[in-house]
């Protein structure tokens, strides 16, 4: 379970301080697939981040009861100097798991071939996206964080994806960030929508899509 | 498995800690040195380079600072001790905005960060001065430490200062930029007055309790009556040094605190 209780973000600019979301209340229960829905600059991954404990409300309470994963963006969190395969050895460790038992499931599921020993700063935005999946995978967590999984990557990439997460992860929590309702239609069992600050947490992803279409 | 409960015991929290430091340091060995040449030992080359140019150099130019001691031993003690105290905040200053992605992993805390560039920057400054001591002592031009406790201790009192004031700037250098462009000539005014290059007896008592308000100076002091402390009197304070660490940890500890409230990770 994640609880979320009365959070609120507010970042400080330079014309006074602007509140992300204000007012958040929901959980995240074992296993569920939930999905947040909202326009850009809405705050859907300012909510990501919080989930993950990367960032710290502003005031209220984020109390996660099982593992949460960072936030899987494609590219992010990496070191551009190193090479893929040392950015696969940083996480592992951080995570306390062994690395060399990894490489293998990494370099299948990359297909970086040679280019896992060279640095992240030469790959391409779909070798990053392959890297960045393929590492994500070899930590496991009770639930999983993703943010615009389906903005890169060609239909395979979107296949293997689909395998790690839904058939092998399938007792996982996930949460999803995207613009594409299709996606979210199709592997969600609720949905919240992100609109003036607020987060609206509804039953089934119709009524959400419903109330997103209507903002 | 899964990791990263929520809910974390004191032992956890020093595995997770420990974890993630190793993580940090291995990273930073290979962004620092690469796998280039001779790697990762150029962590103690490049200081051993840095003393060995000093001492040389003394040597040559026959400056004796006021003693009559042999000049290679005096070198090695205060140049090895400037680069551990000097080279941790330069190290730590303006490291916070380049690794914000590693933060985006939770248990990534700066706190981690700083302790593995120090821990790095520290055992190279360290390598070096424990080579250099053995190859000298070696060739016979050092005789070996009196004390080789006393010579421990007083490196550890100069790294615990050090590293806490490298934490204290590293953080302030977040919130004002001002700090890294007062740092360096900061350093190098510093740099005469650290003890390095002369030994307290040869001044005044009155410039001389003046300039032990310097913790780094009282620990130099201390680590040559460790080395040589037969041949010179040595004036220094532990306990002074000691309240200083303390005070200095307290306060870089509360400004980190401060600062990574702000801190955005990217």
């Amino acid at each position: 379970m994640i609880h979320v209780r009365d959070v609120c973000k507010s970042y400080p600019t330079r014309s006074g301080t602007k509140v992300v979301v204000r007012d958040v209340n929901f959980d995240v229960y074992p296993g569920e697939k939930l999905g947040v829905l909202g326009r850009n600059g809405a705050g859907k991954s300012t909510i990501i981040r919080l989930l993950s404990g990367v960032e710290n409300p502003t005031r209220g309470v984020v109390d996660r009861q099982m593992s949460v994963s960072w936030p899987l963006a494609f590219g992010g969190a990496f070191q551009t100097a190193l090479t893929g395969l040392d950015n696969l050895r940083f996480i592992c460790r951080v995570y306390g798991v062994e690395p060399e038992t990894k490489i293998p499931f990494v370099d299948e599921f990359s297909e970086l071939g040679r280019y896992l020993r060279e640095p992240v700063g030469t790959y391409s935005s779909g070798m990053l996206a392959r890297l960045a999946f393929a590492i994500s995978m070899t930590i496991e967590f009770d639930c999983f964080l993703i943010d615009e999984i389906i903005a890169v990557g060609d239909q395979r990439f979107h296949d293997k994806c689909h395998v790690e997460l839904f058939e092998r992860r399938a007792d996982r929590a996930m949460i999803f960030v995207s613009h594409d309702i299709g996606y979210i239609q199709a592997h969600c069992q609720r949905a919240a929508v992100l609109h003036d600050s607020s987060f609206t947490m509804f039953d089934t992803v119709a009524e959400a899509y419903e109330f997103y279409l209507a903002q | 498995m899964t990791v990263g409960q929520s809910s974390t015991s004191l032992w956890r929290s020093w595995q997770l800690q420990r974890r993630v430091i190793f993580a940090l340091l291995m990273r930073e060995v290979l962004t620092r040195f690469g796998r280039h040449n001779i790697g990762f030992l150029w962590m103690f080359a490049e200081p051993m380079i840095f003393t060995l140019g000093i001492t040389a150099l003394w040597t040559i130019s026959g400056a004796t600072h006021g003693s009559d001691l042999p000049i290679t031993v005096f070198a090695l003690t205060g140049y090895s001790s400037v680069l551990l105290w000097r080279n941790m905040p330069a190290r730590a200053i303006s490291s916070i905005q380049p690794n914000l992605a590693l933060m985006y992993h939770r248990n990534v805390k700066l706190l981690d960060i700083f302790i593995a560039r120090l821990l790095l920057e520290g055992a190279g400054a360290s390598m070096s001065f424990f080579i250099l001591s053995l190859i000298f002592i070696y060739i016979g031009w050092v005789d070996p430490p009196e004390d080789i406790l006393k010579v421990i201790a007083a490196w550890l009192l100069l790294a615990w200062f050090g590293m806490a004031l490298a934490i204290f700037l590293g953080a302030l250098s977040e919130q004002y930029e001002l700090v890294e462009k007062f740092w360096h000539p900061t350093a190098y005014l510093l740099f005469p007055l650290s003890g390095a290059g002369f030994l307290l007896e040869i001044l005044p008592e009155d410039a001389r309790n003046a300039l032990l308000y310097l913790p780094m100076l009282n620990c130099v002091e201390y680590l040559r009556d460790g080395y040589f402390g037969s041949r010179f009197t040595a004036y220094y304070s532990v306990p002074y040094v000691i309240l200083c660490n303390s005070a200095l940890s307290l306060l870089s500890l509360a400004k980190l605190r401060e600062v990574s409230r702000t801190v955005i990770p990217k």
